[in-house]
């Protein structure tokens, strides 16, 4: 594992399998009587969120809290961040108040690469979603539950197919998905219309299609994108009612799905738009289910990064060095 | 007199139990946990991974041939609850599972394959005390090696081998390495 979790690509296939089978080891111990682990004890991870958040916040916070480590959320209202500081002197802040690990969302896609590599701090830098850029976690939440549904819960994913379908533009989980799903193996196809495909779209590890019914049948997992509006300055469909009746998935495709296939949505859903509420609610629906792998797979990447000897850090090395030399 | 032992290189390994002497020492343990649990009517063995899953379930099959029971066999990771964690890479997490009935109000054997400083039965009873509350704890080991750090003794040893600390104690089980076999490397107790 490299020091930091910035993107998908981050991450080969033997790193990727051990955040899952650690996350999975870690979620087998979610019923015992005391869930908390002493695991970082005495280890600050800040949670820095530029951008609201629900679920990926309190994911965190959760996953840091039952490792016992002290965690710090600051969001950007309510900071001196709404007074003007830039993210430097809120970096340096961090630092000289002893982070071990930051956690950030920007909506500045290329933030967490910034702060990870400008020296500013000396601990690990976690993505949590930058701009439209990737969100790292919540692909390897995803490959979790698709996992234990689609893969008896061992191995990677080779030869699942998995179909993405909406605003993959504006989507950082479509860019990590892709990255990180054909790293375990599965093949992706991306569907959506065509203004909501980016630029480059044919250089990324996948297929694309502006069709979504021709490809219902032979998915193993099909995830729903919320359309993000508040990042949309142009029409980008005609109305929200063509892009429901084209894309949007109500119980007739559902139904038109092999038996096995799971529905999956990275939230928040806007019900009645990508996604029917008939079929958020049914039994296919794995979407509560995700945000209960989210902690797993966050406690288990925390685990990672935090918990053995940073690199540079020669504590470690020198004690082995000792042992060795004859 | 020849110093036999002396003239080994550092990196030459010699056998000090074979196969028989594993599952005699094993056949003992299991006999003395019957002795000493009058008759191992609640206890719960486990095993600390790897090796002390195997070592935990071939002593489980001793008890059942002598007292026709099945005893409850787990497995106990440890790794989140140890004090070297930040002198290495992290390591991957081996599996934990705790047998249907529960660990409270049992007695609790710990199994593992070599008691050496005894920071990872600290580590276990930590564990232990996050799971359920045992009537009572005690260790089994394959191998004590001596040269403890704290406080902790085991209930059950196969085999006492006094060691150097330059020296690597290796133990192989047939269920992982393909072989039974206990083997010291390293540098001997003489010349340490």
């Amino acid at each position: 594992m490299n020091r930091h979790l910035l993107s998908a690509s981050d991450l080969d296939r033997d790193d990727a399998l051990l955040v899952l089978d650690t996350a999975a080891e870690l979620a087998a111990l979610t019923d015992r009587a005391v869930k908390k682990l002493p695991t970082l004890r005495g280890r600050t991870v800040v949670n820095l969120f530029y951008e609201d958040s629900t679920r990926t916040r309190i994911s965190f916070e959760a996953a840091a809290k039952r490792l016992s480590a002290d965690v710090i959320n600051f969001s950007a209202k309510g900071s001196s961040v709404s007074k003007g500081e830039s993210l430097k002197d809120t970096a340096l802040t961090l630092e000289a108040m002893g982070a071990d690990a930051v956690v950030i969302r920007h909506p500045a896609s290329g933030a967490p690469d910034r702060l990870a590599h400008s020296g500013w701090i000396g601990g690990s830098v976690v993505n949590a979603g930058d701009g439209t850029h990737e969100h790292p976690t919540q692909a390897l939440l995803d490959a979790f539950t698709m996992r234990q549904h689609l893969a008896g819960g061992k191995g990677d994913l080779a030869g699942r197919k998995v179909t993405i379908v909406g605003d993959v533009l504006h989507s950082r989980v479509a860019r990590s998905n892709v990255l990180l799903l054909s790293t375990l193996g599965a093949h992706v196809t991306l569907v959506a219309p065509p203004t909501l495909l980016p630029v480059g779209i044919e250089t990324w590890p996948c297929e694309f299609s502006f069709d979504l019914d021709s490809h219902l049948s032979s998915t193993d997992a099909v995830m729903m994108l919320r359309v993000q509006r508040e990042r949309m300055n142009a029409a980008f469909f005609p109305s929200a009612r063509e892009y429901s009746r084209r894309y949007g998935l109500d119980v007739r495709r559902m139904n038109a799905l092999p038996e096995h296939a799971i529905v999956m949505h990275p939230g928040p859903m806007n019900r009645g738009m990508e996604i029917a509420a008939d079929v958020a609610d049914s039994d296919r629906s794995v979407i509560v289910e995700q945000v209960t792998n989210g902690v797993n797979v966050r406690m288990a990447v925390l685990y990672l990064l935090l918990a053995g000897a940073q690199l540079g850090e020669s504590e470690g090395s020198d004690r082995t060095a000792e042992v060795v030399a004859p | 007199m020849v110093r036999v032992s002396a003239a080994r290189t550092p990196d030459e390994t010699r056998t000090v139990l074979d196969a028989g002497d594993i599952a005699r020492a094993l056949t003992r343990v299991a006999h003395e946990i019957v002795e000493r649990t009058k008759g191992a009517d609640d206890i719960v063995l486990l095993g600390i991974p790897t090796r002390g899953v195997f070592l935990a379930d071939r002593i489980a099959e001793c008890i059942h041939q002598i007292e026709g029971r099945e005893i409850p066999v787990g497995s106990l990771d440890v790794t989140l609850y140890r004090d070297d964690l930040r002198r290495a890479p992290a390591r991957a997490l081996l599996p934990t599972s705790i047998p249907t009935g529960g660990i409270d109000d049992k007695v609790v054997v710990l199994v593992d394959d070599v008691l050496y400083s005894g920071r990872t039965i600290r580590a276990a009873l930590d564990a232990l005390s996050d799971i359920g509350r045992p009537r009572m704890v005690q260790l089994a080991v394959l191998v004590d090696r001596g040269h403890r750090e704290l406080p902790i003794r085991p209930d059950y040893v196969g085999k006492n081998i006094p060691t150097a600390k330059t020296e690597k104690v290796l133990v192989h089980l047939v269920e992982f390495d393909g072989d039974d076999a206990v083997r010291l490397s390293g540098q001997p107790l003489e010349e340490s």
